[in-house]
């Protein structure tokens, strides 16, 4: 799995954020499998050093670090943070988010498809927290994305996929762009079930997070992940409206009424 | 002169934002930094004159999703 060029082996992202502690959070890492960790940037204090401990842990881990924009909520802000990203975590990489809608988290998708295009112009290799519209990830793709990452469900909300008729058109209508379905992922059936609609890769946190024990999630969702997968390569049947009997009935027996 | 960072004022000699930040327990940390809501990279930071007023963002890695 290539996202922009980087050869991907875990289907599975996994957000760093209010996790218990520090040693959980890595250990729930280690038990994902992920390859990948979301991480953001905020204000430090000159006194305190709580962002970079965090820094040392994420290296330790030896995982990729993909940053985000997360709290923008305009173009200016999401590009200048952009910026800030690209020089502290040394990479090109950047999750996108531009919200529109403080309660849902609703991405701003006017603002979204203005931002990427201009961090796309620039060097950066956008991946955006977007919705299921076709239109906008049109736009996105136009704008030089090649990756999209379409939210489940509000982040947070643990509602799993609120549209899978949508998820799935994205999926025909981009079979060659890798779709990821970011946020709203509440327990591992949901990550399956995207999966098995074909999407590349799921990434979430809160349901990992503020699981009872994060690491055990942690490790249900690689498997969850790792089921899914093997189901849409296996191509699953198609659902039908009436019964159809599993078991032959030819030859049963003809025991009267 | 008076300097606004990350929201806190603080009284700084003249000077750029590299000696500013050395000044304020931030030489040789993991961070990055924006004038008045502009990006300002590392390298230029010791280019970079501040002003009185100005508005520092200094921000460093943090946990996200």
């Amino acid at each position: 799995m290539l996202f922009y060029g980087v050869d991907l082996s875990s289907r599975l992202m996994l957000g760093t954020a209010r996790y218990p502690s520090p040693a959980v959070l890595a250990e729930a890492i280690k038990a994902s499998g992920a390859g990948v960790v979301t991480v953001s940037l905020r204000r430090e204090s000159g006194s305190e050093r709580a962002g970079q401990s965090f820094w040392s842990l994420v290296r330790s881990l030896g995982v990729r670090v993909l940053p985000n924009t997360a709290g923008c909520h305009s173009v200016k802000e999401a590009v200048t943070t952009a910026h800030m990203a690209r020089e502290l975590f040394d990479t090109t990489w950047i999750k996108l988010e531009v919200i529109g809608d403080s309660d849902t988290l609703h991405p701003d998708v006017f603002g979204l498809v203005e931002a990427a295009r201009i961090l796309s112009d620039d060097g950066f290799d956008v991946l955006p927290y977007t919705t299921e519209d076709l239109g906008v990830a049109d736009r996105l793709v136009e704008a030089g994305c090649r990756v999209l990452m379409p939210w489940g469900a509000p982040i947070g909300s643990a509602r799993g996929l609120n549209n899978i008729y949508g998820l799935r058109s994205l999926r025909a209508y981009f079979p060659d762009i890798p779709l990821v379905v970011d946020a709203g992922l509440g327990v591992p059936s949901h990550a399956a079930a995207a999966m098995e609609l074909g999407y590349d890769a799921v990434l979430l946190n809160t349901a990992v997070a503020e699981a009872g024990d994060p690491v055990a999630m942690a490790r249900a969702f690689a498997l969850a992940v790792e089921a899914g997968r093997a189901a849409y390569l296996a191509r699953p049947m198609e659902p039908r409206d009436m019964a159809m009997p599993s078991t032959p009935v030819i030859g049963k027996a003809a025991l009267g009424d | 002169m008076r300097i606004f960072l990350n929201d806190d004022a603080h009284d700084v000699e003249p000077g750029t934002l590299a000696a500013a930040l050395e000044s304020l327990g931030y030489g040789g940390r993991k961070i990055a930094t924006a004038v008045n809501g502009r990006f300002v990279a590392a390298p230029v930071r010791p280019e970079t004159n501040l002003t009185d007023g100005d508005r520092i963002e200094v921000v460093a890695p943090m946990q996200g999703g």
